[in-house]
């Protein structure tokens, strides 16, 4: 299992935050995601690397509906989405597109943007800093959305 | 165990007797709305990712471009025209210019009863009406729209009893921001908020769906209230029947329960960058403004315009503030001129502009720039959710925006 750099917010991020408004109506996701936490840090887009990690609070990908925000990390390479909780839209977008979002009540407290973070999908771990951490496992329904790629893979598959 | 009214829906979507919280079904859905935010997204997935692209039944879809009409650029007109084209290519319901699409779904399409995906948050205001709307991504939205169904989760549900009647001067702007203040913006997450008591029986449809509007700012999946004769009324001006109408029953479960009087509510804003960041608004008079915006899906009905223009008739804005007037339909605008409000809000110096989504989502009209402060009556608050990131936004109701816009400073309706 490689290796990602963890990129840390704060609670009750907003998806207004992951994708401006302003960038919503460009004609595709990559287009877009050059634009990505520009209102938190301009140089999200540039650093971030295919493997890293996103990490938020409680609440995280809180407000509007727009499926650019999980589209835009995922465009990005980012491998998965850790947080205390998820508002809702925000967590079953992500699992629709087939970006894991993973509830981890304790990692994010504990680690800073910068450190090196491991997951394990199926033992339902993550590691940072040397220390091992249990995340709550996804509802089998999503988790067979997940494993199928997404939504639109899933129902591609139930149309065969 | 008997079941609330979210779950009667669900259970009636699903075809089965009964459900509790956190069971997952598959659900027929009565109708799916969609907007000019993601479309565009939705219609390149449908042409590029099926392998079989289909649409399960037309007449359930409704595509409305709101958010960023007129145009601002040939990018987003490019966006535009690709949903406008498959709208007509496919004969699907297509509304374009008329209103912000919760009021056009409201005005138009809403049933008690009905279980309602809209790839808009603010789909949850559907409630007023004891539909059950909520928020989905374009990825839900295609799949609804190629089967017809969906799967959902049963949410538990919260109950706010409301008891007394609001106070002159204080409205469902001050009380759902209060609500909110006091639960959390993560307070109701993956819940349904059921309005219910005496207190609500008071409500106005337009307060309902102010309510209902912003239960997602608590992290609800939807808001509802019970129907009764407001709404039945409501639904017999607008020429419509309800699809059914359910009642909680007496032994139901509530995940929690809450008691608001309504009586004690005063005017409140919700400051930066959070929706439940709640003070009264007495406590933040005087804080510099640059723009004011009167309209959204939730305070832009011809109830707030009566208000701003009760607020401003004979008073001028402040040469320091753009105060946006924005109705939220074209039936909302038409009644505010024929009520002689447009002339008000006009000899006071306002900007009145067509319905839309406005400054409330922040990239088109009225965004604001460095360092600027809004106060508005739109949903939310969020960093940089009407322009520069270094924006502040202020949330308030019709009255406190308009006396703000007069002031050129946040102010109480009885300041000016």
């Amino acid at each position: 299992m490689e290796k990602g750099t963890i990129f840390k917010f704060h609670n009750d991020l907003d998806t207004d935050q992951i994708i401006a408004s302003q960038y919503l109506l460009l004609p595709n996701l990559e287009e877009m995601k050059s634009h990505a936490f520009e209102s938190l840090d301009p140089d999200f887009a540039q650093k971030v690397k295919p493997g890293d990690f996103v990490v938020g609070g409680e609440n995280f990908g809180c407000g509007s509906s727009r499926e650019q925000a999980p589209g835009v990390l995922k465009a990005l390479g980012v491998k998965a989405v850790i947080a205390k909780s998820f508002a809702r839209i925000f967590y079953r977008n992500a699992i629709n597109i087939g970006l894991p979002a993973i509830v981890c009540k304790d990692l994010p407290d504990e680690v800073k943007t910068g450190d090196q973070m491991e997951l394990h999908m199926l033992e339902g771990t993550a590691e940072a800093n040397g220390k091992v951490y249990s995340c709550t496992k996804l509802p089998e329904y999503m988790q067979n959305i997940l494993n199928q790629g997404g939504l639109i893979a899933s129902l591609n598959r139930e149309e065969e | 165990m008997g079941m609330t009214i979210a779950e009667k829906i669900i259970a009636a979507a699903a075809g089965v007797e009964s459900v509790k919280p956190g069971d997952i079904h598959t659900v027929e859905l009565d109708r799916l709305m969609s907007n000019d935010g993601t479309t565009h997204l939705t219609v390149d997935m449908y042409n590029n990712k099926l392998k079989n692209p289909h649409i399960a039944d037309t007449g359930k879809l409704v595509f409305i471009v709101d958010h960023n009409v007129p145009s601002d650029c040939p990018k987003t007109a490019a966006s535009q025209k690709k949903m406008r084209d498959f709208a007509k290519a496919n004969h699907i319901d297509f509304w374009e210019g008329k209103g912000v699409c919760h009021q056009i779904m409201m005005e138009n399409y809403v049933r008690p009863g009905e279980l309602i995906f809209g790839a808009d948050s603010h789909t949850c205001s559907y409630g007023a009406l004891g539909a059950f709307g909520t928020g989905v991504g374009c990825t839900d939205f295609l799949y609804g729209m190629v089967t017809g169904t969906s799967w959902v989760m049963v949410p538990e549900t919260v109950k706010f009893n409301l008891v007394g009647k609001l106070p002159e001067g204080v409205y469902a702007r001050d009380l759902i921001l209060t609500i909110i203040g006091e639960v959390g913006a993560n307070g109701c997450n993956y819940q349904v908020m059921e309005f219910t008591g005496e207190g609500a029986k008071t409500l106005t449809i337009s307060d309902r769906i102010a309510l209902c509007n912003m239960a997602v700012e608590a992290g609800a999946k939807t808001g509802i209230f019970e129907v009764d004769d407001v709404a039945m009324e409501y639904l017999k001006e607008h020429g419509r029947e309800p699809k059914a109408v359910y009642h909680s029953d007496p032994d139901a479960h509530y995940v929690r329960e809450y008691t608001f009087d309504l009586s004690k509510v005063e005017p409140v804003v919700a400051k930066p960058d959070f929706v439940d960041n709640l003070a009264p608004a007495k406590d933040v008079r005087g804080i510099k403004i640059d723009e004011a915006f009167l309209g959204s899906c939730n305070n832009g009905r011809i109830e707030d315009l009566r208000v701003g223009a009760q607020v401003i008739k004979g008073k001028k804005v402040s040469e320091k503030v753009r105060f946006l007037v924005v109705p939220a339909s074209q039936t909302i605008y038409r009644q505010a001129l024929e009520e002689g409000l447009i002339d008000i809000f006009m000899d006071a110096g306002a900007i009145v502009m067509n319905p839309n989504c406005s400054v409330c989502w922040g990239s088109c009209q009225g965004v604001i720039g460095e360092n600027e402060v809004l106060i508005s009556t739109g949903t939310r608050n969020f960093k940089g959710r009407a322009g520069h990131p270094s924006s502040k936004v202020y949330l308030g109701s019709a009255a406190t925006v308009t006396a703000s816009a007069i002031a050129g400073e946040i102010a109480l309706a009885s300041d000016v």
